[in-house]
């Protein structure tokens, strides 16, 4: 009676797994390309789909462990458990059996054996992986708390928003990323893309990915940094060949002069703004913030923390810390009529 | 209860105190006095305990407003700056002020009872490293008030409880609330170190006669074992921290990467500490689990010597496991297969232990009471929270789940499901001892069952948004992500637990006052703390015992059938 109860609550188990493994491995097959919610398991780029393979493996044999140790400890409860009459003699003293002992030693051994083959063949085959001779070289510099891309074949420099192109099977296309850090340590992290490597200051990382599917795909920093680590989001646009092919050209030009905001590019010269912001071909080159040359091309501000308008540029640039409190970047104390000035003049950086 | 049923008086039974005790209360001020300056190994185990569930309760309240504002994406219940400081004041709490001083109380209280010791090897060295790690954790709830000087507002340490370099470079962490974490860490050590050293003299030195080291109680070879781990893992913390110091008081370079020094060698310092930490705090839940699953399953430990030699060898891999914290460091690709093998080969005498407490319990008569219900969840979450450490240690899988929620639901599976579990079983075990009363049963079933749901509602759940590409140390999220939910059933769970330790608490309280009276031996034991009186006096017994086999009292309960005749 016992017996049969516990085996019915294995098989019940038994099912409840396949079906969970089943439920994964469906969303991977259906997953097209970028989600809104970065699940590890809708990879959606070479490196994260092999991991998502070998972790459906990893929870087969750790699954199949638990039902069947579970199982026996349910078992035991159950039919162990101490009942009327149980008071009167104590059971029998059993003190080990070196038979039984040396199995269960041997079997776990076995199992180790196959997990650490399996994860040795993955590190290797992701770090260790040839460099195909067309990739696009990214430099990845993270900052407290923004990221900083250099394209340093393309001459091209932006923040926040990282445009690759897309991977198909016909035109191949790895992502090599090089990783420093300006201040303290950051993280990588686009899971639908690839696993997270760490940005050290003072130390050199690689990493290269690749998307599968043209789109956004969204990711953040996963290593503690600071005040606003939860607001320094990640975005990586994958584009079709020809959208990156136009976003490279619109990158590598000047910044737009337009002589009607020359009262907003004044201003951003007169004020502090060109001590940490570059904008190219302007007397503004400073490293501190994020490059403004072509601001407009990228939908969000603040390292994703808000929307690109008007107003919300507004709100950043008369008070950061209502926007991202702990952000870097001072408040200006400047007028509203001068906040107007210096937004309509970022506001034609396309 | 069974302690009139004893036999007479041998070996052992000669050592039972029989001498009435009714001392006249003392005044407020005496009992005070008596406790301050207690030199007794009882008395500080007593008050490492108390001081454990304080905080137990502190860093859980720090816990609920991190759950508050986790609960719903973009709250504003917490500033992100305060946000920061709970959370590390609330890792760093559980750890060193809650976990540390819990299991050193348990070793200090039960190791010279259960080997037949009057005290520990050094009285005056205990009562030294307790007032050391209690002022280490005074210390620390300080910064609150002192962290940014008596002048400025309150700055606790906001660096995370692993606080990377540089973070806690003084370019980046102004103020003092990084020096406070540090100097009462270093402070709490020393602490540590000396009830280390003290566990394993007063074990090496002290056994009565007849208990050699292999008819040692299972419990005091985890805590030789664990006091072993903590002499080579808080060395290279304390380095570490006056190495920080240096950096950032006197002109050093050590972890300063805007003059050459290395962010990854604080890495490696932290965890060849924080490693063989986690065997640390999860070693006196074994050895708890050790001495309860025996008695409710009324069977000896099966496989003795496996058991120790299975301790023995988690401590020593232990100690070659660090770096798997760091796979996402850029180790080279053979770093990273080192470090994924040595961790799963933990697994090995880990599953030997499981397989053994299985063992013990099959054929037994199990009694359900309230120890034995925690010792039995103990063993359903820690055999979960070892599988999703085996799958943590897949190093690319790693690369994906490292920071990420999911490691936070596999910590706190062995911190809370395993270790926390296995030390609240303890505590409802040894309750009578101490107190010589009872715990109220029924209160104690409603504590455990309520525990049991909030901890599934709560850890359970943690680990989908970790999948779901959520990371750890965030203090808020965006809307859209997918993981309000989740984060809510988590919330939710949280405020369960938080009854469930409320009841325990209130239970610990009302049976000091109010338990039925529990005499030497209440759960019909066999290790020799249950041969004196409860509460013991101070002396313990009266004439040192001698043992013959692994549990002298079922020798002394069943003459017919003695354990020595099979050992």
């Amino acid at each position: 009676m016992n017996a049969d109860r516990s085996t019915s609550r294995r098989s019940y188990l038994c099912r409840t797994l396949v079906l969970l493994a089943a439920t994964f491995a469906a969303h991977a097959a259906f997953a097209e390309g970028p989600q809104s919610t970065p699940s590890i398991f809708a990879p959606a780029g070479t490196p994260a789909a092999s991991i998502f393979d070998l972790s459906l493996f990893v929870i087969a044999i750790t699954g199949g462990i638990f039902v069947v140790v579970a199982g026996l400890l349910t078992y035991a409860i159950v039919r162990y458990r101490h009942k009327k009459g149980d008071e009167k003699s104590e059971p029998a003293q059993v003190y080990g059996s070196t038979q039984i002992e040396l199995a269960w030693t041997v079997v776990p051994v076995l199992i180790v054996v196959v997990l650490f083959l399996t994860t040795a063949r993955l590190i290797f085959a992701i770090q260790d992986a040839p460099r195909p001779k067309k990739t696009l070289d990214v430099t990845v510099i993270g900052h407290q708390f923004w990221w900083e891309f250099h394209y340093p074949k393309l001459g091209i420099v932006t923040a926040n928003e990282l445009h690759i192109p897309v991977s198909s099977n016909q035109q191949p296309q790895a992502v090599f990323l090089k990783l420093y850090s300006a201040d303290v340590d950051h993280s990588f992290w686009v899971p639908q893309l690839a696993g997270k490597t760490d940005l050290i200051p003072n130390n050199e990382n690689v990493m290269w990915m690749d998307a599968k599917h043209p789109g956004l795909y969204v990711g953040q920093c996963a290593q503690f940094c600071g005040v606003e680590h939860a607001k320094m989001l990640l975005r990586v646009y994958a584009d079709t060949p020809e959208e990156f092919a136009a976003w490279v050209k619109n990158q590598q030009q000047a910044a737009v002069v337009d002589p009607q905001v020359e009262a907003g590019r004044e201003l951003f010269a007169r004020q502090s703004c060109m001590n940490c912001h570059t904008i190219k071909g302007t007397p503004a080159t400073g490293h501190y913030g994020p490059d403004l040359t072509h601001l407009m091309s990228r939908e969000t501000i603040a390292a994703g923390a808000a929307p690109n308008t008007p107003a919300a540029m507004k709100e950043w640039i008369r008070d950061p810390d209502s926007v991202k409190p702990g952000a870097l970047m001072p408040a200006m104390h400047l007028t509203d009529g001068q906040i107007d000035q210096l937004v309509a003049y970022l506001e034609t950086l396309h | 209860m069974a302690d009139s049923a004893l036999p007479a008086p041998g070996t052992i039974g000669g050592a039972i105190d029989v001498t009435p005790h009714h001392k006249a209360p003392g005044t407020f001020l005496e009992t005070l006095h008596s406790w301050v300056v207690t030199v007794d190994h009882k008395k500080l185990g007593i008050m490492y305990v108390l001081y454990a569930l304080v905080f137990l309760l502190v860093g859980g309240v720090e816990a609920l407003c991190i759950r508050i504002q986790l609960g719903r994406p973009e709250n504003h219940f917490l500033s992100p700056e305060v946000y920061n400081r709970f959370f590390t004041m609330h890792g760093t709490t559980m750890v060193f002020l809650m976990g540390m001083p819990m299991l050193v109380g348990f070793m200090n209280y039960l190791v010279p009872l259960m080997i037949g010791a009057r005290d520990m090897a050094f009285p005056r060295l205990n009562a030294f490293s307790f007032w050391m790690t209690a002022f280490g954790g005074l210390m620390l709830y300080y910064s609150f008030i002192g962290g940014s000087g008596l002048y400025a507002a309150g700055n606790a340490p906001d660096v995370g409880w692993f606080a990377y370099a540089p973070l806690t470079a003084r370019a980046f962490s102004p103020g003092h609330s990084t020096d406070y974490w540090t100097v009462s860490l270093l402070v709490s050590g020393v602490g540590t170190i000396g009830a280390a050293v003290n566990v394993i003299a007063t074990v090496f030195c002290m056994r009565c006669k007849g208990m050699t080291m292999m008819r040692l109680p299972l419990f005091a070879w985890l805590s030789v074992v664990t006091s072993a781990l903590i002499l080579m893992a808080i060395p290279p913390l304390t380095a570490a921290q006056v190495m920080l110091m240096i950096d950032r008081y006197l002109g050093g370079h050590f972890f300063d990467t805007l003059a050459g020094g290395s962010a990854l060698m604080w890495m490696h310092f932290f965890w060849i500490f924080g490693h063989p930490e986690v065997y640390i705090l999860v070693m006196p839940a074994f050895a708890v689990a050790n001495e309860v699953i025996p008695v409710f399953s009324r069977k000896p430990i099966f496989g003795y010597p496996a058991m120790v030699a299975a301790s023995v060898g988690i401590a020593f891999v232990s100690l070659g496991v660090w770096a798997h914290h760091m796979f996402t460091v850029g180790m080279t690709s053979v770093g990273n297969a080192f470090f994924a093998l040595s961790t799963m080969i933990v697994g090995i005498p880990t599953g030997i232990k499981i397989f053994n407490w299985l063992a013990t319990m099959w054929g037994g008569k199990i009694r359900f009471a309230t120890p034995m219900l925690y010792m039995t969840a103990f063993l359903f979450q820690f055999l979960m929270a070892g599988l999703t450490g085996i799958m943590l240690s897949v190093a690319p899988w790693n690369w994906q789940l490292h920071n990420s929620y999911f490691v936070v639901a596999h910590f706190h599976y062995v911190l809370v499901g395993a270790i926390l579990f296995a030390l609240m079983g303890g505590i409802c075990y040894w309750y009578p001892k101490v107190t010589g009363r009872m715990l109220d049963e029924k209160l104690g079933k409603w504590g455990f069952w309520l525990l049991v749901i909030g901890f599934h509602m709560t850890f359970d759940f943690m680990h989908i948004p970790g999948l779901l590409g959520m990371p750890r140390q965030i203090y808020t999220y965006e809307a859209g992500r997918g993981w309000d939910t989740w984060n809510l059933i988590v919330s939710i769970g949280a405020f369960v637990q938080a009854a469930a330790v409320l009841l325990f608490a209130y239970n610990l309280l009302v049976s000091y006052f109010r338990g039925e009276v529990a005499g030497n031996d209440p759960w019909d034991a066999w290790t020799l703390e249950w041969a004196t009186s409860s509460p013991p006096p101070e002396y313990n017994f009266v004439a040192d015992p001698v043992v013959t086999s692994r549990r002298p009292l079922w020798d002394m309960k069943h003459p017919e059938d003695p354990d020595w005749k099979y050992e």
